[in-house]
């Protein structure tokens, strides 16, 4: 009888893992094969000409200033608004962590169409800008604002649980005996949180790199201008130029799974740790 | 009442509550506001007249019975992913785990051309359905496929946890008294991930409904076949049409917070439970 139980579980086992196989190699792995085959279709001279293409570049280059500037802001944002939320009580909370996750619960359309409304003819402040000159909407700065704005909570939900799992014992004690602001967050409240801070940077990145929905309602798709990675992609492949839209999203490919390499990495760091510290106290 | 006034010793509570609640206020609400503005500039008759016509009334049933579909799926696969992980020691189970994230690593416009050339009539999963008479690519079956691949680790993550914290003693001690392999899984495992996989499944289908990169190159988008919500939103801000842009982009954010505070509900009423046995 056990023994039957035992081989009718080895078999239930290997069904559902190659269940659990088949569904992520279909579904997975051959996207992630499709893009390299498709990259390479016509040789690797094309491929090499097409990531070198001069609007490639300067897609490349505009995409890398939106992450660059949603990593700062989703930084600086995260680590104030997190401070605020979990070192003082206050009421009203629990509103200003859900307005907070506002941005990665609603579609990309919807998020770049706000700003459309914002910035755009109709609305109120594009009076004052068009004074002083400055486009933002079908313009660089929109796709930058939007960008940021679609990933401004990704240091905060990293870093908030860990901060309230933590209590605040330690920083008013350290208040108690006359430190100030600054010198509590950089002594005590920044060391604990590094390593989720450093996570929610790498999520961020990553999205802002992909980031297309809320960037294609904005950006109004000007080649050589304000076509990110992502629109670039969308643009060739629209125009039938199949092999180039798969060699541009290579870079992309290669780009976001470094960053999830890197994130898997500081995952296992910070589960060490964490095991270190409970060893310690155990 | 002690810790009330004791977290006030901690400085900076002005400045950090300030900048926070200024920059939510330019960056969020104001533009976020801009929707109900604009969705008030239509009378209640132009409002019903822009949600009930035909083709958006149709974009939402393929919306949300495509995000249905998706999220069906990969709360199947989800349970049976994470299971296997937690439970199951064979070889390439770390790389199983890395796989789960790539849908949400790579960027949504490069998994939708990918699934396009996979899934259309020469594609090389696309010749296989073609065989059949099944169009993939330029059908909702696409949108199904699409909103899958996007939503694969929603469930997963959610239910690892809580299946790492079942002891596996308690399904021996159950199977032991001689209870059917589905008989211990439907009600020993099942009722304690059920929170995980229906908050995980919510995340998933919230995110079907919105999603347009990775849809957009397979849907085809074909008014009354393929257009799905946020699709119609794109064309109607391309048509000029704010204000009836904005009346569906309302009724969609509608939709998300309901869904939102029901597995909010879900996850505070199970936290209770767990508390009320301690």
């Amino acid at each position: 009888m056990e023994r039957q139980n035992k081989n009718e579980s080895t078999v239930l086992k290997w069904v559902l893992i190659i269940i659990a196989a088949v569904f992520l190699f279909i579904m997975v792995i051959m996207p992630l094969g499709m893009v390299v085959a498709g990259s390479f279709a016509k040789g690797l001279k094309y491929y090499i000409a097409s990531i070198t293409d001069k609007y490639t570049l300067k897609a490349l280059l505009l995409t890398l200033r939106a992450t660059i500037a949603s990593v700062i802001c989703t930084s600086v944002f995260g680590l104030i608004a997190a401070w605020a939320v979990t070192r003082y009580s206050f009421p009203g909370k629990k509103i200003i962590k859900s307005i907070i996750d506002i941005p990665v619960t609603i579609s990309p359309v919807i998020c770049g169409m706000i700003f459309l409304l914002l910035f755009g003819r109709q609305g109120l402040i594009y009076p004052i800008l068009n004074k002083i000159g400055i486009d933002v909407i079908f313009a660089v700065p929109g796709i930058i604002i939007v960008t940021v704005f679609v990933t401004l909570p990704m240091v905060f939900r990293e870093i908030v649980p860990v901060l309230e799992a933590r209590g605040t014992e330690e920083e008013e004690a350290a208040a108690m005996m006359g430190a100030s602001g600054w010198t509590i967050f950089t002594r005590i409240t920044f060391p604990s949180i590094k390593w989720p801070f450093i996570y929610g940077m790498i999520l961020s990145a990553s999205r802002a790199m992909g980031e297309f929905g809320a960037v294609s309602v904005i950006s109004g798709h000007l080649r050589g201008l304000t076509n990110t990675l992502p629109l670039h992609v969308e643009m060739l492949f629209n125009e039938f130029n199949t092999t180039e839209a798969f060699a541009v999203s290579s870079v992309l490919v290669i780009l976001s799974i470094a960053l999830l390499i890197l994130r898997l990495v500081l995952q296992y760091i910070s589960k060490k740790k964490i095991q270190k510290i409970q060893e310690v106290t155990d | 009442m002690e810790s009330i006034s004791s977290k006030k010793i901690i400085p900076g509570l002005r400045l950090t509550f300030g900048i926070t609640v200024a920059i939510l206020g330019l960056l969020v609400i104001l533009p976020l506001s801009y929707i109900v503005i604009y969705t008030l500039k239509l009378s209640p008759g132009e409002f019903f007249e822009v949600i009930f016509t035909k083709r958006v009334l149709t974009s939402f049933w393929i919306s949300i019975s495509t995000a249905l579909i998706a999220t069906l799926i990969n709360t199947v696969m989800g349970i049976i992913i994470a299971f296997v992980i937690v439970r199951y020691e064979f070889p390439g189970k770390k790389l199983m785990d890395g796989l789960i994230e790539i849908p949400f690593a790579l960027p949504t416009a490069v998994a939708g051309i990918s699934l396009t050339a996979l899934y259309r009539e020469n594609g090389v999963l696309g010749r296989f359905f073609h065989h059949f008479g099944i169009p993939v690519a330029y059908s909702r079956f696409g949108i199904v496929i699409a909103l899958t691949f996007v939503s694969i680790p929603y469930v997963v993550r959610s239910v690892q946890p809580v299946l790492q914290n079942i002891d596996p003693s308690i399904e021996e001690a159950a199977s032991s008294m001689g209870a059917s392999r589905f008989r211990t899984f439907s009600k020993v495992i099942f009722p304690e991930i059920a929170p995980a996989v229906f908050s995980g499944a919510a995340l998933a289908f919230g995110r079907c409904l919105g999603e347009y990169g990775s849809v957009v190159f397979i849907a085809g988008n074909m008014p009354f076949k393929t257009e799905i919500l946020p699709l119609i939103i794109m064309s109607k801000l391309q048509e000029f049409s704010y204000s009836e842009a904005s009346a569906i982009a309302f009724v969609m954010l509608i939709i998300s917070f309901l869904i939102l505070m029901i597995s909010n509900i879900v996850a505070s009423h199970n936290i209770r439970i767990k508390g009320g046995v301690s």
